[in-house]
């Protein structure tokens, strides 16, 4: 084996000389996690709702006042006063307020009546992120209006929900968190796995090694342990800085570490792996290049690093049962935000170890000891 | 004496192209070998073979008595080979390239940096040892790939086009250096080339191919003397007397005269022959030789003997072959 060690400390000479590359394949994660984390894992706030009260009686001012209450305090929206409700639709449609609220004539009369009383959201749907916070905010609003006092009675026959959290509340940047960590895994896996194994060879470095007593068994080592190594370096990296810019509780835990540095490990060989059988009979150092982004695209999303995968359709629910992020991205999720054991991860672990064992299998296959 | 290298009937095809057509030759050991021809000959794709990159189609060959495709780790460990391209790790120094070599080589750690030592100051790069091999020169950074090969001390040495792309001075400095280390190693030495004074002032024996085929063999004093009009004089007298050509052109050995007087160009067969007798001549007619220049036959005229073509025809040629080659399947 000294023949792969050989490799190995060959390329950790050079990675010890790549700066750029260890800071890119860092930075570039970080950045998405900061930017999407922020970006999506707020709540929307300061929209603007343009109220237009076509009756003026005590149920619409009671209505108003529940929309300036949310106003003052979460600060959903604030509300805007319109005299015509043509008025406020036009401001809809330029935009300046990102709903109407209208109240019609008559709606203190059916109240009082209990005849069924109605006011209308109109809202521009072309954004549904906005749209659907109105909706749920009026609602809230609407189930605070029609609650009745405080009832002299101790028990009632309602049935209510009341919702247990098991964990502590977990910001969506946590949430993005092990994604990013296994994005950063693959990135390093592509540049200073795939790209440097292309371009070494299209330069003739691997003639130079063939023409040496190495094995194939030897050769195969020698590239695919280092690049396994930077990958866990890389990891390990992204747990540390991620964890801290998340706010993940307590990220220095030893035998959490302990476990986070298994499935770290052991998704860094299974990608290299994949890797590997990718680049074993490419020739052409351009074509890594070109298709890394559609392969990043084709794991990462359907992985659930963005967004359960509930939500998919059926063809991105097949590729996320075989997409090996998705394991490495659930065992990571259950160590980073549940902390659980090894037995919450021993399925992940055991998908992605056989995952990597035929990559490799079949790389090994294809790899050639002549030229 | 003992073949180092020995090749017999050795054929590549790569689908219906034939880079390499029953070629047979032997290598002496501590013999200068040299493979001329353009780099689309077939070259490459033998020496590729012959150091275990490739699998010969037909035919078989040894190298230090060890068969290429049977005992190719045998060969691997009795050979150092310097391919065309340069192989060096651009990041990594000098010493740092020749130490991970050492170790893929299996040179015991206590031999591995006495021998790196000796080695760059054999090269002489020992004062730009530890520089990253980027920073080196073109001629320097062959210099390292020459150590590199040498690093576990291999009996037969086999150099790929070993100063391509490099400048005058610092292709004489490599030859020069090749002389030495094989001399104070005791080397055999097969590189291909497609420079003629390459192969002429390094080579003791020259191999001549040309679309995959072996044309010619022998050494490069040899094959220039096979040739016909093989030396061209050119001769300048104070004066001329009528009939002077017709003079010269009926002495010995001589096969055409050019008449620009009073400058006079003589093919000749037999050229040392040919000088005697013109000085002979001018000498009975009383006429003072101003000037007198002997063209020896150059490799060059070699290679349009025996191809029937010159040696750039050839190299036009390479990309198309070239192209052929990178479309074949590989097996």
């Amino acid at each position: 084996m000294r023949g792969a060690w050989a490799l190995v400390e060959r390329d950790m000479r050079r990675f010890r000389r790549s700066p750029m590359l260890i800071w890119m394949s860092l930075f570039m994660p970080l950045l998405q996690l900061v930017v999407l984390g922020y970006a999506f894992g707020g709540q929307v706030k300061r929209l603007k709702v343009g109220v237009v009260d076509q009756d003026g009686g005590l149920p619409a001012v009671k209505i108003q006042e529940l929309a300036n209450a949310v106003a003052a305090n979460a600060n959903t929206f604030t509300t805007i006063p319109f005299t015509d409700r043509g008025q406020a639709i036009a401001a809809l449609r330029r935009g300046t307020v990102n709903g109407v609220l209208t109240i019609p004539p008559g709606f203190s009369r059916r109240v009082l009546a209990g005849e069924n009383p109605r006011i209308a959201l109109i809202a521009d749907n072309t954004d549904n992120f906005v749209s659907a916070s109105l909706a749920g905010s009026f609602s809230g609003l609407l189930a605070a209006y029609n609650a009745p006092p405080p009832s002299t009675r101790r028990m009632t026959s309602e049935a209510t929900l009341e919702t247990v959290e098991l964990y502590p509340y977990v910001p969506y940047i946590q949430y993005l968190l092990p994604g990013t960590i296994v994005m950063s895994i693959f990135m390093m896996v592509m540049i200073g796995g795939g790209i440097i194994f292309i371009d070494d060879k299209a330069r003739g470095l691997h003639e130079g090694y063939l023409v040496t007593p190495i094995s194939k068994l030897e050769l195969i080592l020698g590239f695919n342990v280092s690049g396994a190594i930077k990958a866990m370096m890389s990891g390990l990296m992204l747990i540390f800085v991620g964890s801290i810019i998340a706010g993940v509780p307590n990220p220095l835990d030893p035998m959490r570490l302990m476990r986070l540095l298994v499935v770290i490990g052991v998704t860094s060989v299974s990608l290299v792996s994949f890797m590997f059988l990718l680049m074993v009979r490419m020739e052409d150092p351009l074509i890594p290049r070109a298709m890394f982004g559609i392969i990043n695209t084709i794991l990462w999303f359907p992985s659930g690093a963005v967004y359960p995968q509930q939500a998919f359709p059926q063809w991105m629910r097949a590729i996320a049962v075989v997409d090996p992020f998705t394991y490495a991205v659930n065992a990571l999720k259950a160590l980073l935000l549940k902390n659980s054991g090894f037995g919450a991860i021993g399925f992940d672990l055991l998908y992605l170890a056989i995952f990597g064992a035929l990559t490799m299998g079949a790389a090994t296959m294809l790899f050639r000891r002549t030229l | 004496m003992k073949a180092a290298i020995d090749v017999r009937d050795v054929t590549k095809r790569f689908g219906d192209f034939t880079a390499v057509d029953r070629i047979s030759f032997h290598v002496n050991e501590g013999e200068i070998f040299g493979l001329l021809g353009p780099n689309g000959a077939g070259k490459s794709t033998l020496i590729r073979m012959l150091t275990t990159l490739l699998t010969p189609t037909d035919g078989s060959a040894t190298v230090g008595g060890f068969d290429v495709v049977t005992h190719a780790d045998d060969v691997r460990r009795t050979i150092g080979v310097i391919p065309q391209a340069m192989t060096s790790d651009l990041e990594l120094s000098a010493y740092e390239n020749l130490l991970i070599f050492s170790k893929l080589y299996r040179v015991p750690r206590e031999r591995r940096r006495p021998l790196i030592d000796e080695l760059l100051a054999a090269v002489e790069l020992t004062q730009w040892a530890h520089a990253p091999v980027k920073n080196l020169s073109g001629g320097m950074r062959r210099r390292v790939e020459i150590a590199r090969g040498l690093v576990h001390e291999p009996r037969i040495l086999f150099l790929d086009e070993p100063t391509t792309g490099l400048d005058p001075v610092s292709r004489t400095s490599v030859w020069e250096m090749l002389r030495r280390i094989k001399q104070e190693r005791d080397l055999t030495v097969l590189l291909t080339t497609h420079y003629m004074d390459e192969a002429d002032k390094l080579c003791e024996r020259i191999a001549i191919v040309d679309h995959g085929k072996l044309m010619a063999l022998d050494s490069p004093i040899r094959l220039k003397a096979e040739i016909p009009g093989e030396n061209t004089l050119e001769v300048s007298f104070s004066e001329t007397p009528d009939g002077w050509a017709e003079t010269l052109r009926a002495l010995p050995g001589v096969d055409r005269v050019e008449d620009r007087a009073p400058v006079f160009r003589i093919v000749s067969n037999a050229g040392p022959t040919t000088t005697t007798a013109v000085l002979r001549a001018a000498g009975d007619a009383g006429l003072t030789v101003r000037s007198l220049a002997v063209e020896s036959t150059s490799l060059d005229d070699v290679f349009v003997h025996f191809t029937g073509h010159q040696l750039r025809d050839g190299l036009q040629e390479q990309s198309m072959n070239e192209k052929r080659v990178m479309a074949m399947p590989r097996r």
